[in-house]
């Protein structure tokens, strides 16, 4: 292979990343030198299995992702602007529409939702790590190795451009040689693993881990709903694991489960894609709406309305996620019988959903309502989610998907539901955890800039193409005519688009300037809060989380005890040690392991996947071997901690 | 996080340490990821399975003594296993040392005629680039037989880990661990037995 072809060539904008990269790590490199923060770095962060900082961690790299998937956004809309725009060719406009729909779920949506589980749902439910702390940092690595490998293909190599569907026999050996294609399937299959690990790490701790007197039917609806999300990722990710091996056997070992030849069948990625594709939906929305039962009920200064009812539905949904992914191709010729079943399991989803809005809206019902950032969030979620779900029901409706399949109606019904259901959650979420995590808020009066910059523009970019969609634009295209007459709402999507784009650059500004000016937090209880997390004595808790388990009696166990003035207060009786899992570099090792397994499988350099498999193996065994049984923090340490006076 | 805990005296020794239940719990529920996949994968063999281009059919090469062997060794593997569990809740690690071998033995004999097989099959004209239906079937029975060589090298470590250590509530939990996984890909081969080879030849025979 030369070096022209290793390397990306001969567009100007790639130049412009290849120069910024470079700067950005020589930057980075020159500040962590300069200060002496590499070893602040490995023992703080690198090394940590605190289930706190990894959840930070997991959302500093989503907001990231955000970034990468919006510039790729705003480039495409850039493109579309005007008619027949020489912006970018086609093979480019295909690459970032690919990775745009690819990072902003599997790199952004799941891991900014999956770092807000991190760090609440231990707190949520009084415990004071996950059930396996250690196997939470080997996601995290997975997660992001996968997230890395994915992203650097834009300059090394070039980046896959069979869709983020990537359906088959498009994303063939024949119809996209070459490194790109080889980009998502082992970037996907790498963060995939730590998925699943996820799933499988928070399902046991919510079953186990809960403080006592916590019963099912008391957790909070955040933890709820990350439970029914964790048993989704262990049904669905397999599903991922196995479409993905079998697309690379074909692309590696010449098999021919996808392919043309050998009487494969293409459409049977289709259908594998999706049986893991639709429950992935609701992996990225039913965490939102776990945000938004905690936030509207905290601003409404009310318990939940419905709160069973809301359970239910969302195992229902849970349920009905598995039973609906042919709607994702009515027009694929199954028959009138098939869609028939699909559609009616598709506008069945619909009442259980409607049972959540109608529990929100009457959760707020002659409540208290403040309107905090958080709390706009969610009302926003409330309007716009409802327009993205009615739309989702005409195109339930398999005979009319016909007409709908396929274009920009069908654009701007999901971006409707992923960004007002899960955008909007991850944002919510954000901010009304940020006290928790960072010891201070960010700015109010920015933050409501933001949410009507971002809501606005939003709107202003989707909302048309609705109406392109109807008069038959396709998605995909990299352009269009002239006399298509698409011309002038397309100018008005790009505008809104910018403006989001703008929107994001103010929540960052936020952050910055919340970080120099905000206010600290003094209590735990920065938002009058209802759950567990918020009944810390110090805004940020400290490593171990609670210096005594609580004992919970009911739902809103911290809110009713401050009305009943019967918030414990700890003295130095209380204190125990505490038992904690120690750091671990081993994670971080075998997640690079595993960039060089899946860096050699792109390439098809199979010495090189042959060494990364060593790695992750040796990492493995090495890990078998460890017996680590953790240590005790100190009575006397605790009290310091907790500034409790003797 | 481990405690010290007071146990009822008939509390079995893996189950005995909050390390060791977490871990068995959360390995069940792995084996429900791993239903899962099999699932997924059974359900592309099933698809799969006539689309058999200019190859040879399945039934056509499929030898029911191999499949017989196979079988027998896989099955009996997992009775052995299951003493051996059952002598580690005596608390006696050499007969647990004693079966597990002889449970890695038959998983080596299995692998053996498995590979056979294969090399047979391939032999005949039919390997993983033949047909779809011969896609199927090689990554279905490949990625069991996978499992099973994973199993091998897996619980030679924890059988290493036991006799360096004797037999803990750690220990113990790691041999009924990978135990609960060998039974687990004995139970997938069943599936396999029936879905592959039984109506494979039933088909292609008649």
């Amino acid at each position: 292979m030369k070096w022209d072809e290793f390397f990306v060539t001969g567009d100007p904008l790639i130049y412009g990343a290849d120069v910024s990269i470079v700067l950005t790590m020589a930057g980075i490199l020159f500040y962590m030198t300069r200060y002496k923060k590499w070893k602040w770095l490995w023992t703080e962060w690198l090394t940590t299995v605190d289930h706190k900082k990894l959840g930070i961690m997991y959302i500093v790299s989503a907001v990231l992702m955000l970034f990468r998937g919006g510039v790729d956004a705003l480039l495409m809309r850039t493109q579309l602007a005007v008619p027949e725009a020489k912006f970018l060719d086609s093979q480019h406009y295909n690459e970032i529409f690919t990775t745009h729909g690819t990072i902003m779920i599997i790199f952004m949506a799941m891991p900014f939702l999956i770092g807000i589980i991190n760090v609440v749902v231990p707190l949520q439910i009084g415990a004071r790590d996950v059930a396996y702390p250690y196997l939470n940092a080997v996601s995290f690595w997975t997660f992001f190795i996968g997230a890395m490998l994915f992203n650097i293909s834009f300059v090394i190599g070039g980046s896959p451009s069979a869709g983020w569907t990537s359906y088959m026999p498009l994303a063939s050996n024949e119809l996209s040689p070459g490194p790109g294609q080889n980009y998502y399937l082992w970037g996907l299959q790498i963060a995939g693993i730590g998925t699943l690990l996820t799933g499988i790490n928070f399902l046991v701790t919510i079953l186990k881990m809960r403080a006592p007197g916590m019963t099912l039917f008391r957790m909070p609806m955040f933890t709820w709903s990350s439970l029914v999300t964790m048993v989704i990722i262990i049904f669905a990710f397999p599903i991922l694991t196995v479409a993905l091996a079998l697309m690379s056997f074909d692309r590696l070992f010449g098999s021919h489960f996808f392919t043309l030849q050998g009487e494969g069948m293409d459409m049977l990625w289709a259908n594998l894609f999706w049986l893991w594709g639709h429950p992935e939906v609701y992996i990225v929305i039913l965490p939102a709406f776990g945000i938004f039962s905690e936030i509207i009920s905290t601003f409404s200064k009310k318990t939940l309305f419905g709160y069973k009812a809301m359970i239910w539905s969302m195992l229902l949904i849970a349920g009905y996620s598995f039973l609906v992914w042919v709607h994702h191709f009515f027009t694929m010729g199954s028959g009138a019988a098939v869609n028939s079943v699909f559609s009616i399991t598709t506008m069945a989803i619909g009442i259980p959903t409607g049972v959540k809005i109608f529990n929100w809206l009457f959760t707020m019902y002659r409540g208290k309502i403040q309107f905090t950032t958080p709390m706009l969030w969610s009302l926003g979620f409330i309007v716009n989610f409802v327009v993205g779900g009615v739309t989702g029901v005409m195109l339930a409706m398999a005979a009319a998907d016909y007409q709908y399949h396929n274009t920009y109606f069908l654009v701007s019904h999901f971006h409707y539901v992923l960004i007002a259901g899960t955008v909007f959650g991850c944002f919510a979420g954000l901010i009304y955890w940020y006290p928790k995590m960072f010891g201070y808020k960010l700015n109010e009066r920015i933050g409501k800039w933001v949410f009507w910059l971002f809501t606005i523009g939003f709107n202003v970019c989707f909302m048309p193409q609705y109406f392109l969609g109807l008069d038959g634009m396709p998605r995909r295209v990299y352009t269009y005519s002239e006399e298509s007459g698409w011309g002038p709402l397309n100018m008005l999507s790009t505008i809104g688009g910018f403006m989001m784009g703008i929107a994001f650059l103010v929540l960052v500004y936020n952050m910055y300037y919340s970080f120099r000016f905000a206010k600290r937090e003094t209590t735990g209880d920065a938002w009058g809060g209802r759950t567990l997390e918020w009944s810390t004595p110090a805004a940020m808790p400290p490593f171990y989380n609670f210096a005594k388990i609580p004992e919970v009696t009911g739902l809103d166990h911290f809110w009713r005890q401050k009305q009943e003035g019967k918030v414990e207060k700890l003295t130095a009786k209380d204190i125990k040690k505490i038992h904690m899992p120690n750091n671990s570099g081993v994670p971080f090792i075998m997640g690079s392991f595993f960039f060089v397994l899946g860096f050699g499988f792109v390439f098809d350099w199979m010495w090189m996947a042959i060494i990364g498999l060593i790695g992750v193996i040796g990492t493995l065994i090495y890990r078998s071997f460890e017996y680590d049984d953790g240590y005790y923090v100190s009575v006397e340490e605790v009290i310091e901690t907790e500034k409790i006076s003797k | 996080m481990a405690h010290a805990e007071t146990h009822d005296p008939n509390t079995p020794l893996e189950y005995r340490s909050e390390v060791g239940r977490l871990n068995i719990l959360g390995f069940w529920i792995f084996l429900g990821a791993e239903i899962a996949l099999f699932a997924t994968l059974f359900a592309t063999y099933m698809v799969l399975t006539h689309r058999i281009a200019d190859g040879p059919a399945l039934g056509e090469l499929f030898e029911v003594k191999s499949l017989l062997i196979q079988t027998f060794l896989l099955l009996t593997s997992s009775f052995t296993c299951g003493l051996a569990v059952h002598e580690m809740r005596r608390h006696n690690v050499k007969g647990l040392m004693l079966w597990m071998i002889i449970t890695l033995g038959l998983g080596l004999g299995f692998l053996y005629f498995e590979i056979q097989e294969f090399l047979h099959f391939i032999h005949e004209g039919a390997n993983i680039g033949t047909s779809a239906a011969w896609s199927g079937f090689f990554v279905l029975v490949g990625t069991h037989g996978a499992h099973v060589t994973f199993g091998i090298f897996w619980v030679t470590m924890v059988l290493i880990q036991v006799a360096k250590r004797g037999l803990t509530p750690a220990t113990s939990a790691k041999v009924f661990i990978t135990s609960l996984y060998w039974h687990f890909l004995d139970v997938v081969w069943i599936f396999i037995f029936t879905a592959v080879y039984l109506m494979g030849m039933v088909m292609h025979h008649g």
